[in-house]
């Protein structure tokens, strides 16, 4: 009983540490795609954050300028890929991919000349790592049957940037729905033409949109660095950053679905790492590699839409050419 | 407004090079001007660097057989790439259907031991273009019929064929008591002969490359390629539904069989890069051998304007950022093979995400130049 508890406890700490980096980097894909600008680089951006991060935080010692060189990181390239789409009308799915392609290279290629460690940051020490909020009531609760173990697995050391982004969620819902701004990001990515008459600059809208997409991808890729790491390794995010924007597309463009999806693909991902090398009854051990291909393949299921069609902003991905 | 000619009742003031060729040369530059930023930032002289890349890529014989021979995976890829957005369908998927195609045309291989090389290639063109076509079904399948977002399912699709050949290559067809993930060697009589043999044959002698024949099979794509979208029924619907699905559904073409067409044909030329790799050079089935050959294709098809002559030159172009590229490596201490990604992310954001960065100066400037009395009539 005591053990079952526990693994169901250890169970949910790694779905919500692996969560962390999706939910934040699908909230920034929200932002953005709810004003009408598909992005299909949170990866890229995701991947530039953990870097500056880790690079920043390696030279410097403070995580907290990390972090910060990571938010820059990743608000620069959404500033790119506004000039791509906003200003210039570009494909949005081309700019994203570009953005991918390009840090894949660019990170690697930094930490090797900088580093001289095979494209990689050297390993981090605890203090230049973003810490982790050690509660009190743990000794007091230690002796409580359930709530102790809660206590002890889930609550207590979390990192910092689990509460930030709990409290971001709940923001989030707030901005959109609630918000003045909310408004008008949903309108404009619906219907821009309707938002320009209403005397409101498109580009602006999307501008800020785009603002707020880079600087959570770039927490993102801190959390991923320097929260949940330490240090940056060459291709960290995995994949991350399309996993969160298909569990946007599952949610349907709404921050309670989408936080639900990514702690469904956190949790697939928490009961991968148990499976493996692990006999299934009836089964035997499954490789390995098709245990790793369970997130993807569920992807893939879930997008197939046999839980109800997704819906895009109506605008999404359509350049606005203001009338003349 | 958007079409080049047509403003203000004035079609053809603005000559067509300007849009397939000065625009795309303006966007490169800045492109190899930004890699030279970060060349810099790296530590090492642009100038030295790009000086370098070039002469490794293009400077002697034997270096353009390895810059054609990287150019042949860049043309299957680009042109995969290509039909695909010629039905408005973004095909992210390459990587993994050429490692599947790879798979197929390796299969082949492995199993007609004593064969003659030519069946044993025509069958593995087959089963590249079965395999890679396989790979790239589901996705197709998923859009057409349930709306499936095919950017993200065939992402999704390339992480599968990962796992997929991984598992294959360490557990079923790895070759008994070795230990690296690879498959026995192919017999060396039904290797895809390289164009050193080749030509040899005919009295030319080349120096040895990896380049081989299926150099010959990319150019013949291009123009089955032109063929088939041009001037058949089939390109014709394709290109229909491309341009609008409403249209095409009041003239009776079904948008979602050609959506299953356009990535079928897809998938399988993406797959040749299976022969060009597995029969041609490796000449057994390893890992990872595609190395971003899908999303290169990508930059290659974009640059191109989806046409198999600008896929070709695209292609060439991208051959000598691989080849060059992987070069300077080996002579700068401080630049690795990734800087090539950076070069490839640069072009692709400036020649396809930014490609109307210049358009509207530039156009004006030309209609200025074309029609002064018009201009001075209506202001």
């Amino acid at each position: 009983m005591e053990d079952a508890l526990l693994l169901v406890l250890q169970l949910l700490g790694a779905t919500i540490r692996v969560a962390t980096p999706l939910v934040l980097a699908a909230f920034a894909g929200l932002y953005c795609e709810r004003a009408g600008v598909v992005d299909i680089g949170l990866e890229g951006k995701m991947l530039a954050g953990a870097f500056f991060a880790a690079a920043a935080a390696s030279a410097t010692g403070n995580p907290w300028l990390g972090l910060l060189a990571a938010i820059a990181a990743g608000v620069a390239l959404a500033l790119v890929h506004g000039f791509a789409c906003v200003t210039h009308h570009g494909n949005q799915v081309v700019s994203g991919m570009a953005i991918n392609i390009l840090v894949a290279g660019l990170a690697p290629s930094l930490a090797y000349a900088w580093f001289q460690q095979g494209g990689q940051t050297p390993q981090l020490p605890s203090s230049a790592r973003l810490p982790s909020v050690e509660l009190p009531g743990g000794e007091a609760l230690s002796g409580v049957p359930v709530l102790g173990a809660v206590w002890r697995e889930l609550i207590d050391g979390t990192n910092i940037l689990i509460w930030v982004t709990l409290a971001l969620v709940a923001a989030t819902h707030w901005v959109l729905y609630r918000s003045r701004f909310g408004l008008r990001l949903r309108a404009v990515g619906e219907n821009p033409a309707a938002v320009e008459t209403a005397g409101i600059s498109v580009t602006r809208l999307r501008y800020q949109a785009l603002i707020v997409t880079g600087v959570l991808t770039g927490m993102a890729g801190a959390y991923l660095s320097t929260g949940h790491g330490a240090g940056f390794v060459r291709d960290m995010t995995a994949g991350k950053g399309y996993l969160a924007l298909a569990a946007l597309i599952f949610g349907k463009w709404r921050p309670g679905p989408a936080l639900f999806a990514c702690l469904l693909f956190a949790f697939t991902d928490a009961v991968q790492v148990r499976l493996q090398g692990v006999p299934l009854p009836g089964i035997g051990v499954i490789p390995v590699q098709f245990i790793q291909a369970i997130p993807y393949l569920l992807t893939v299921l879930l997008l197939a839409g046999f839980v109800g069609k997704a819906i895009a902003p109506k605008a999404s991905g359509i350049p606005y050419v203001k009338e003349r | 407004m958007r079409s080049s000619g047509s403003g203000w009742g004035q079609p053809g003031a603005v000559p067509g090079w300007v849009g397939y060729a000065l625009l795309p040369i303006l966007n490169l530059a800045v492109a190899f001007a930004l890699s030279g930023l970060v060349i810099l930032v790296i530590g090492e002289n642009p100038v030295d660097v790009l000086a370098l890349m070039l002469s490794e890529a293009l400077g002697y014989p034997e270096a353009i057989g390895y810059t054609l021979y990287y150019a042949t995976d860049y043309i299957f890829t680009g042109l995969a790439v290509a039909i695909a957005f010629h039905c408005g369908l973004f095909n992210i998927g390459g990587e993994g259907q050429a490692y599947l195609g790879g798979l197929g045309a390796g299969l082949v291989a492995l199993a007609l031991t004593g064969w003659p090389w030519p069946v044993v290639a025509l069958l593995a063109i087959l089963a590249s273009a079965l395999f890679g076509a396989a790979w790239a079904f589901v996705p197709a399948w998923l859009q057409a019929r349930r709306g499936s977002h095919i950017v993200i399912t065939t992402i999704m699709f390339n992480f599968i064929a990962a796992s997929l050949m991984t598992w294959l290559l360490v557990d079923v067809l790895i070759r008994p008591g070795s230990q690296s993930p690879e498959t026995r060697e192919f017999d060396p009589g039904l290797w895809l002969p390289s164009m050193e043999r080749a030509l040899g044959w005919v009295g030319v002698t080349i120096p040895a490359s990896p380049l081989n024949l299926s150099f010959l099979w990319a150019l013949a794509c291009c123009v089955l390629f032109q063929i088939f979208l041009r001037h058949t029924r089939w390109g014709y619907e394709l290109r229909t539904v491309g341009r609008n699905e409403r249209a095409a559904v009041y003239a009776g073409i079904s948008p979602s069989r050609n959506i299953v067409i356009a990535m079928l044909l897809s998938g399988a030329l993406a797959g040749f890069v299976g022969v060009n790799e597995i029969l041609g050079v490796q000449h057994r089935i390893i890992l990872n051998f595609t190395g971003g050959v899908g999303f290169v294709g990508i930059a290659v098809a974009l640059m191109g304007r989806n046409h198999p002559v600008g896929i070709v030159l695209a292609a060439l172009l991208f051959g000598v950022l691989a080849q060059g590229g992987g070069q300077v490596s080996f002579e700068y201490p401080t630049i690795n093979r990734e800087l090539v990604m950076v070069i490839q992310g640069l072009v692709i954001l400036f020649a396809g995400a930014m490609e109307n960065l210049f358009k509207q100066p530039i156009e004006a400037l030309f209609r200025r130049r074309a029609t002064p009395a018009a201009d001075s009539g209506r202001g």
